[in-house]
């Protein structure tokens, strides 16, 4: 089921184990049965007693609505955005019913009917889907923006006019170095100016950074000197495009060049349990000369992958006078799952 | 035959320039006299070099090529300066307003030829309004020599006449910069204590009252590691302090 146009950002169901999705899904139901029960009661008094029975009722619910959805949540990726979203009220509705008859067994608990139990679960659920892909459209021209913005910042002409004054250099001593230099460019550019895409392989933006590094290496030799710690770096995850490579500019441009000795530079990632761990190091310069640059930088980043992953990535940047650090810390999400 | 110099952070820029003035050597002869990978280099190799003109690259570590340009000034003979970017735009901008010779990197070979033709000594205004930021050092040329007197090692800056003295912990300095520009460029490191003095605003320990034999007491500053005690002019004590509330 294609939809129109193929856009670069169709229509997605939520992911229910994304912690932002869950807290929304709680937060606006709470709210909603809040405003239900000002609404059913005169007294204030009143309706604190009538919140707390409505709460005993709907809390574990909730949750189980949460977790069974949770569970599915990788099943209903794969379905097109429309039969999802009728699935995903299936289930709510099908948990509702279920729950409901257990409940009516426990003589306690106040007892609702189920017919408008159910007419109002569905209700809920459909505005809750609703809201949530409203709020994905919205974030969708804001994501692009943002990409755009990291690629104006991130092409500095500096970078473009030394690397392409060094190639120069190079033509005549060296051609085949020459020529690497060239196709290193032209990679980096072909991926700094490609479609703007949702996400890529940690492969990828490891390529970009290497490319990146071939290119400053022969313009600053052996004052720029680059750790790699890859090995457990895992291939297959997904993050935003361009996330990594402003950073490793950052360090050369920030760490290394204004340095008059030579400058390390460390890159490692990795992965831990579900979480992916990338962390680059500089030495820390104080140069007046170039302050500006390095905060917007980050903001686009975190920006963006908060777009991503919501509230579940982290940036850090740490400096101890003699080095500063970025860390970031993302959840491992591959094509698979 | 024109002797240059070639002052760049980057290898394969050095190269380049070399290459390209070696294509042009027909239409204008040169002999490369030196090269230097950064600011500190450049004023310590230029002035045994010989050479007579400055291929200066703006972007350097440590110290930026209108520092040097500033501190090149104090020569006898200061070289003719041509600079050279990659991208600077203030910088180009500010080039542009005050008339400074300057390239653009990729560097072109008859772009570079017309520079080096028509290529001049920069006036020490000329360089001052372009630059951004206050010098970290001041520079007194000594024969063949620059010394560079870090800023933050200055005690206080005294006109006398014709010069400046520059007082540092263990040394004193004659410099031919006029004091009002000094005050202006670091107004946030020096304070003015009198018509004629400057005193870096770190080094001031306190107050005391001199011993006017006259009518009216005066004030005199005390200084951190010297044991001169500096006049206040009655102009500038209101100002001052406050500075000592400040502290």
């Amino acid at each position: 089921m294609a939809s129109i146009g193929q856009s670069a950002y169709p229509d997605l169901l939520p992911d229910f184990r994304n912690l932002g999705v869950m807290a929304r899904v709680l937060v606006a139901v709470n709210g909603l049965a809040a405003a239900g029960v000002l609404f059913a009661t005169p007294s204030p008094g009143g309706a604190l007693e009538h919140f707390m029975n409505t709460a005993a009722y709907l809390e574990p619910l909730l949750l189980i609505e949460l977790l069974v959805l949770a569970a599915v949540s990788p099943l209903l990726a794969r379905l097109p955005y429309w039969t999802g979203y009728a699935v995903i009220v299936g289930i709510v509705l099908a948990v509702v019913a279920a729950y409901h008859t257990l409940v009516m067994r426990l003589p306690a608990v106040p007892q609702p009917s189920l017919g408008p139990v159910l007419l109002l679960a569905a209700l809920v659920a459909a505005t809750l889907l609703a809201y949530l892909r409203l709020r994905a459209k919205a974030y969708s021209p804001a994501l692009v923006e943002a990409r755009l913005q990291a690629l104006q910042a991130r092409i500095r002409p500096h970078f473009l006019f030394n690397s392409l004054n060094a190639v120069l250099s190079l033509i005549r001593r060296d051609p085949k170095r020459a020529e690497r230099a060239l196709e290193d460019l032209a990679e980096v550019f072909r991926t700094l100016m490609s479609e703007p895409r949702q996400f890529v392989r940690l492969a990828d933006e490891i390529a970009l950074l290497e490319r990146y590094a071939g290119i400053e290496q022969l313009r600053l030799g052996e004052r720029l000197r680059i750790t790699w710690e890859l090995d457990a770096a895992p291939s297959d995850a997904l993050l935003p495009p361009l996330v990594l490579q402003p950073l490793l500019e950052n360090a050369v441009f920030h760490g290394v060049e204004p340095g008059t000795a030579a400058g390390d530079v460390l890159v490692r990632i990795e992965r831990r349990g579900d979480r992916v761990l990338a962390r680059i190091e500089n030495p820390y310069v104080a140069d007046q000369q170039r302050r500006v640059g390095n905060r917007m930088a980050l903001e686009n980043i975190r920006e963006r992958l908060t777009l991503f992953f919501d509230a579940e990535a982290r940036i850090r940047t740490s400096a101890d006078g003699r080095r500063y650090k970025v860390e970031i810390e993302m959840p491992y999400k591959s094509e698979r799952a | 035959m024109i002797k240059v110099f070639i002052a760049d952070d980057e290898e394969p820029a050095r190269e380049r320039l070399k290459e390209l003035l070696g294509d042009i050597a027909g239409e204008v002869p040169t002999t490369v006299a030196g090269e230097a990978r950064n600011g500190m280099e450049t004023l310590e190799r230029l002035p045994q070099s010989g050479a007579g003109l400055l291929l200066l690259d703006i972007q350097m570590p440590g110290m930026g090529g209108l520092e040097v340009a500033r501190h090149l000034a104090a020569l006898p003979e200061p070289p003719t300066i041509v600079f050279v970017t990659a991208h600077d735009r203030h910088a180009v901008e500010a080039f542009e307003l005050n008339a400074l010779d300057y390239l653009l990197k990729p560097v072109r070979a008859e772009r570079l030829a017309a520079a080096l033709k028509k290529a001049s000594v920069p006036h020490r205004e000329q360089l001052a309004k372009a630059a951004q930021n206050a010098r970290e050092y001041l520079s007194v040329a000594e024969r063949n020599r620059i010394v560079l007197v870090p800023v933050r090692e200055i005690i206080f800056l005294r006109a006398e006449q014709k010069y400046v003295t520059l007082r540092t912990r263990n040394r004193e300095h004659l410099i031919e910069e006029p004091l009002v520009s000094l005050e202006r460029e670091f107004a946030a490191t020096f304070v003015r204590i009198h018509r004629n003095c400057l005193v870096a605003r770190s080094a001031i320990r306190g107050f005391e009252r001199g011993g006017g034999s006259d009518d009216e007491p005066h004030w005199v500053v005390v200084l951190d590691g010297l044991d001169e005690r500096l006049p206040v002019s009655r102009r500038q004590w209101p100002g001052l302090k406050e500075l000592v509330a400040e502290k």
